[in-house]
């Protein structure tokens, strides 16, 4: 597994939550929110994922992290894997992997100094000690454009962008190689929104740092991804160079989320071809049969109910799972 | 003449809170006409939703009240009706569908009888007539296998159903207007497709005025007749769609446009980031251009005078001084 470039690899990852039922709390069912997805990471790339709400994005990101134990599948992390390693092992690799979630409102614990909260994971690890630590401190806080004296005051005095830049100071403490960006500008306006793109891409130059960006706004996504993973309910249906997904998009899925999202510029929104996708998402508990889009999808074929298309390569590096490509 | 449905002039609604008075709303002027699609956007905090809720007179008082200003629709001012007048208005000739689905769906009622119970009050159905009348409605807004989900209560559907859930409600009084606050932030892009044209469709076909509060300029470049851009409180542009984007004459419309990742444009494309933050609505003072302090072609008047609203083109107005020039000095931002 060394040697491929991989940073970051998942292979066939599975995991399912079982719902639970009767006052035994007995296994009824299982939602199979991650069902059999493989891609990787390069150093130094950005890898959006996007898809609509439940498919398994989150999840995904959080078994890389070790934060979900994986139903089946492996996970490696340069090269070695990490699936099941454990104790010692498992704290040292989580100083190289960090998250940055989505809500800046509710990820910071309201009763501690911002100082406190971006310096924790450095006490955590043992990296560093009084006046170095609150130097390291210092820094953090001018690498994410804030101010060194802001450390002692509480996160209800910043407003969502600068408490944005608060946790990703924080994942930054333990230099991290490997960062999961969770919706980490979906809360945010869009003029803060910039503010915080911008930044995310500019450490990732300067620090050399490799990000699984998931997000569901797709021009977002495409703006700092050099590479796109499109899921739908638990499985991936089409990866590819980022602009080429834009500019080539060959599963029926990723051609109608693409063209749901309206571009600020009405003579350009005007020319644009839409394709309507009708029904809500089908239950991760009962997913359909064959290709599981087939229930939403315009191009369906009576193949498409019976057989589950496989994830081919189409092109350089375009994956794609659908049997009529 | 098209006909005028909803005229805000000089609306004023200011909190009385512990650091002092936020001017949330301070001056706003703007009108809606027939079957009129128009959007209101600005930044977070901006005084959206209160212009929103102070149309509906659904302002907490304390610490809210509207100050000053009229609201005339369809020929009164609704800030002289008593409360009771009001009633009959509120969810009947105007209706508004609001940024929290699940805060404005009554939890322990079913979502047939909030239906029904909405179509007894303002259309003064019987109760059986208003249960298939309830059932029609969750049809139109594509709720799958609708006489059924009559009997479920809010949770048992997932947030972009609730989301349309709540327009359906909106549109069970078949309103002159709709105020849709925000109404498909929680959704998925191919949820949000299905809302949005539903809510044109129902526009064109009922003669229906909207007003589309959103932060997502793609839907409004897609839906909206004109844009109304509000900053700290006021308006400081105004423009129908086509213009607004492509002659963008305020140097915040500038930047709010420039700012947002575009599909169709090449992904080198760098993204323009408005320095700085929003203004502290309490400390502004009334005075200056508000937006002075984050903009790069100030002067020394935009920190002495307000810029008002001038007409500056065919349906077009602007706030600022510097009006005339900011089209050629951000050529750049707005190139495409
Ligand atoms: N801890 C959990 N226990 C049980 N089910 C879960 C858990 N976490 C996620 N799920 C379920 O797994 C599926 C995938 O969820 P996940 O959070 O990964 O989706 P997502 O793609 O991140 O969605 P969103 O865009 O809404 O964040 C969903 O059906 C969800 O309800
Ligand atoms: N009930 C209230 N009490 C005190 N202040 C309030 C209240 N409601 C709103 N405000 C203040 O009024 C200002 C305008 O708020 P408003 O909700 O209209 O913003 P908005 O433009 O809708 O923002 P967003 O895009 O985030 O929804 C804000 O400064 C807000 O804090
Ligand atoms: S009035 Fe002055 S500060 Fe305000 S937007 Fe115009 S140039 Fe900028
Ligand atoms: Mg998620
Ligand atoms: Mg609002």
């Amino acid at each position: 597994m060394t040697g491929n470039g991989y940073l970051v690899e998942v292979n066939n990852l599975v995991k399912y939550f079982p719902v639970l039922a009767g006052v035994m709390r007995r296994k009824v069912a299982d939602i199979k929110a991650v069902d059999g997805v493989s891609f990787g990471v390069k150093q130094g790339e950005v890898v959006g994922l996007v898809g609509e709400s439940g498919c398994g994005k989150t999840t995904v990101g959080r078994c890389i992290l070790r934060l979900y134990d994986v139903t089946s599948g492996n996970i490696y992390f340069q090269g070695k894997d990490i699936t099941t390693i454990e104790g010692e092992e498992l704290r040292r690799l989580r100083r190289d992997m960090q998250l940055i979630f989505q809500d800046p409102y509710a990820s910071l614990n309201p009763r501690m100094t911002i100082g406190d909260i971006i310096g924790e994971p450095l006490l955590v690890h043992g990296l560093s000690q009084g006046k170095e630590y609150r130097q390291k401190v210092a820094e953090l806080l001018e690498i994410v454009e804030l101010e060194p004296r802001m450390a002692d005051r509480y996160p209800h005095e910043f407003s969502g962008g600068q408490r944005q830049r608060i946790g990703i100071a924080r994942a930054l403490a333990t230099r991290p190689k490997f960062i999961v960006c969770d919706e980490p500008v979906s809360a945010l306006d869009v003029s803060i929104q910039a503010q915080v793109i911008k930044l995310l891409k500019q450490l990732k130059e300067e620090l050399g740092l490799t990000y699984l960006f998931i997000a569901h706004d797709l021009s977002v996504v495409r703006y700092i991804s050099d590479r796109v993973v499109v899921m739908y309910l638990g499985k991936i249906v089409e990866t590819a160079d980022s602009e080429e997904l834009y500019t080539t998009p060959l599963h029926p899925y990723t051609q109608a989320l693409l063209s749901a999202v309206p571009i600020p510029c009405p003579e350009v929104d005007r020319s644009r071809k839409r394709i309507l996708l009708t029904g809500d998402v089908p239950s991760p508990l009962f997913p359909p049969s064959g290709c599981r889009f087939h229930t939403r999808c315009r191009l369906a074929k009576d193949e498409c109910k019976k057989k589950e298309p496989e994830l081919r390569e189409v092109g350089t590096e375009h994956w794609v799972a659908c049997h009529l490509v | 003449m098209r006909e005028t449905v909803l005229e805000v002039k000089g609306l004023r609604t200011y909190f009385y809170i512990r650091e002092g008075v936020l001017r949330a709303v301070d001056g706003l002027s703007y009108s809606v006409n027939k079957g009129e699609f128009v959007a209101l956007v600005g930044e977070s905090a901006c005084g959206k939703s209160v212009s929103a809720l102070s149309i509906m007179r659904l302002i907490p008082y304390p610490p809210g009240i509207i100050v000053g200003g009229e609201i005339i629709f369809e020929g009164r001012d609704l800030l002289k009706l008593s409360e009771e007048e009001m009633r009959s208005i509120r969810g009947n000739r105007i209706a508004m569908v609001f940024q929290e689905p699940m805060t404005s769906l009554n939890p322990v009622l079913t979502i047939g009888r909030q239906i029904a119970e909405s179509l007894e009050l303002h259309r003064g159905l019987e109760k059986n007539d208003a249960l298939v009348e309830a059932a029609n409605l969750l049809k139109l807004v594509g709720i799958p296998d609708a006489e059924r989900r009559l009997n479920d209560y809010p949770y048992q559907f997932s947030g972009g159903m609730q989301q349309r859930i709540m327009i359906a409600m909106a549109l069970s009084c078949n309103p002159v207007l709709l105020i849709a606050d925000e109404p498909t932030t929680s959704v998925d892009v191919t949820v949000q497709a299905q809302l949005m044209e539903l809510m044109n469709n129902l526009r064109s076909q009922f003669g229906m005025s909207v007003i589309l509060i959103t932060h997502n300029l793609g839907l409004v470049a897609r839906y909206a007749d004109r844009v109304n851009v509000m900053y700290a409180g006021r308006l400081v542009e105004s423009g129908l769609t086509d213009t607004i984007y492509s002659q963008p004459h305020h140097p915040y419309t500038v930047g709010l446009i420039a700012s947002v990742p575009r599909l169709d444009l090449p992904r080198q494309r760098p993204l323009y980031v408005i320095p700085g933050l929003p203004p502290n609505l309490v400390r502004l003072s009334p005075n200056v251009c508000a937006f002075a302090p984050r903009c790069r072609f100030a002067i020394s008047k935009c920190t002495e005078q307000r810029p008002e609203l001038e007409q500056v083109g065919d349906e077009h107005w602007v706030a600022c001084f510097r009006h005339q020039e900011i089209p050629e000095l951000t050529a750049m931002e707005c190139e495409r």
